[in-house]
């Protein structure tokens, strides 16, 4: 029985890793096609990652442990952040280790090293990234732990295992708290992962990148390190959203039978997310930067209104 | 339908009409305004409208079928044709700036918790929760009111907070006599006209409809 969850926890993180270049890829594919342009196809990102370990690295003179280290945390955490998420099983034996708040706080610890990786060279364009992308986190992450705590007290647990299974027994389906939380998640989660109304993935403009100033200074394999765990951070916080808000379909056991329709769902679900990614893209332009407190207030304003309403209505 | 669920679905509306209390509060340009307090409305429509029918109260319905008329088709209409006649399009200024309106505007809908908390523990009607929420709209509403320098910002503010009175009559207890509930439509729907009257005349005297313009009005100096 514990091999066969041992099993299962590998096979999800080794998913994971696996497959969200392809969901990156799916997703620069749906972005193209509904700008009338044609994609690079769907494997693109599997190229890149392969052409950029294949270069070899260039380190600046002065650059300290902390640069040469960054890529390896950032990945390192994006792994072990998978191993905790329930993706295919609720009964994984990593996830009593650590609940969704030790979650948050692995994202904040990519970050920290990310932003002293782009100040360590001392490069004007990467102290300005890591300034942006501090004030932005100083705002995102008390809305990104007020909506999880929504959910955690919607749901009387913040084990995430905990509270997949009490959302798929179902007592409930209307609870305007989740709704508040799920919008303000939809919010952060744009923002976190650095996509269109925050930051531009795709450009290397001066003037309005954020995450990409930061790691401007990298190349070869630790570029493609920090970038296959950018595409596994928008993968997990798609997969954190499914576990809060829509996790019909997660296996409850181990059971083969289980674990293959719990894959079918999350490939399922993932697609579906995608379009919903792209129509917001291709919907909206990005924000000015003095115009995301606004974003972010909103985000945390919904994610209280969530905790209030859990009080006042339910 | 059993009473849980009916209990579920009202509260779902009243966090949906205490969202777009917000999103008026956030919201910058006139047109947005104007479709949020239709949405407002239209929940608050089919919100009474159930408790009607559960409640088996008919009365219920009549009010429903004014707020639809009113709230949600005529005086949205009335805002629309007067702001395209006085050529609005540029975004409302606000006195304060707009995160610390929404921390503002949070603290309002803590405080009507606690003033509708005694009410919620004697109260049995199932729309008991919802109190809090039409308290928070009318504060909300009138905060609207205090930090927009609009005119017609300021009376969609005003509607808002008749969309929370009423909200309040019907989730305290089952909505008011129908007379009063006739008698507080057509107010407002008079109220409507002669604001519109009041904006031309601003409007021509002042060529603006902002209000801190009024401060010229003074004698002396």
């Amino acid at each position: 029985m514990i091999l066969r969850q041992l099993a299962i926890e590998i096979v999800q993180v080794a998913l994971l890793i696996g497959l969200s270049p392809l969901f990156i890829g799916w997703v620069r594919m749906l972005k193209c096609w509904s700008q009338g342009r044609s994609s690079a196809g769907i494997l693109q990102p599997y190229r890149d990652l392969a052409k950029l370990f294949a270069k070899d690295v260039i380190l600046a003179e002065n650059a300290s442990w902390i640069f040469r280290f960054t890529p390896y945390l950032v990945f390192g955490t994006a792994v072990l952040a998978g191993g905790i998420i329930p993706i295919l099983s609720v009964d994984l034996p990593l996830a009593p280790t650590a609940d969704v708040i030790v979650l948050v706080g692995f994202f904040a610890v990519a970050r920290f090293f990310t932003a002293l990786a782009g100040m360590d060279i001392g490069a004007a364009f990467g102290g300005m990234g890591s300034s942006r992308e501090m004030t932005i986190a100083s705002l995102a992450e008390p809305a990104m732990l007020m909506s999880i705590f929504t959910v955690s007290l919607a749901n009387q647990s913040t084990s995430l295992s905990y509270i997949v299974q009490v959302i798929c027994s179902g007592q409930s389906v209307l609870r305007p708290s989740l709704a508040f939380a799920f919008l303000a998640f939809v919010l952060i989660t744009l923002t976190e992962t650095g996509r269109i109304p925050v930051d531009n993935p795709s450009t290397h403009l001066e003037l309005t990148m954020i995450h990409e100033a930061m790691i401007l200074e990298y190349s070869g394999r630790h570029l493609a390190l920090i970038e296959w765990a950018g595409m596994m951070k928008l993968s997990l916080f798609v997969m954190l959203g499914i576990a809060c808000f829509a996790p019909w379909g997660i296996a409850s056991g181990v059971g083969l039978m289980e674990i293959v329709t719990a894959f079918i769902a999350m490939t399922l679900k993932l697609g579906l997310v995608a379009f919903g990614i792209v129509l917001i893209e291709t919907g909206l332009a990005k924000m000015r930067l003095f115009r995301l407190t606004e974003f972010l207030g909103t985000a945390f304003l919904m994610a209280t209104l969530g905790m209030l309403s859990f009080y006042i209505l339910e | 339908m059993n009473l849980h669920a009916i209990a579920q679905i009202n509260s779902f509306l009243a966090a949906l009409v205490l969202l777009t209390a917000f999103a008026m509060l956030v919201q910058r340009r006139i047109n947005g305004l104007i479709h949020l307090f239709a949405w407002q409305g239209l929940f608050l429509s089919v919100n009474t409208a159930m408790i009607g029918f559960v409640a088996s109260k008919h009365h219920l319905y009549i009010s429903s079928l004014l707020t639809l008329s009113l709230k949600v088709i005529l005086l949205p209409y009335i805002l629309h044709v007067l702001i395209v006649r006085l050529k609005i399009r540029k975004e409302v200024e606000t006195i304060m700036n707009i995160p610390l309106t929404m921390l503002i505007g949070i603290i309002l809908v803590i405080f009507s918790y606690h003033l509708t908390a005694p009410v919620r523990e004697l109260s049995s009607l199932i729309t008991r929760s919802t109190l809090a929420v039409a308290l928070a709209t009318v504060m909300i509403g009138l905060l609207m009111m205090i930090t927009r320098k609009h005119a017609v910002t300021q009376i969609i503010g005003f509607l808002a907070m008749e969309n929370g009175l009423f909200f309040a009559a019907t989730s305290a207890t089952y909505g008011m006599p129908l007379v009063v509930e006739l008698g507080v439509a057509l107010d407002v729907l008079i109220a409507a006209f002669i604001f519109g009257i009041f904006f031309f005349h601003i409007h021509t005297t002042f060529d603006s409809l902002d209000v801190e313009q009024m401060a010229r009005l003074k004698e002396g100096d």
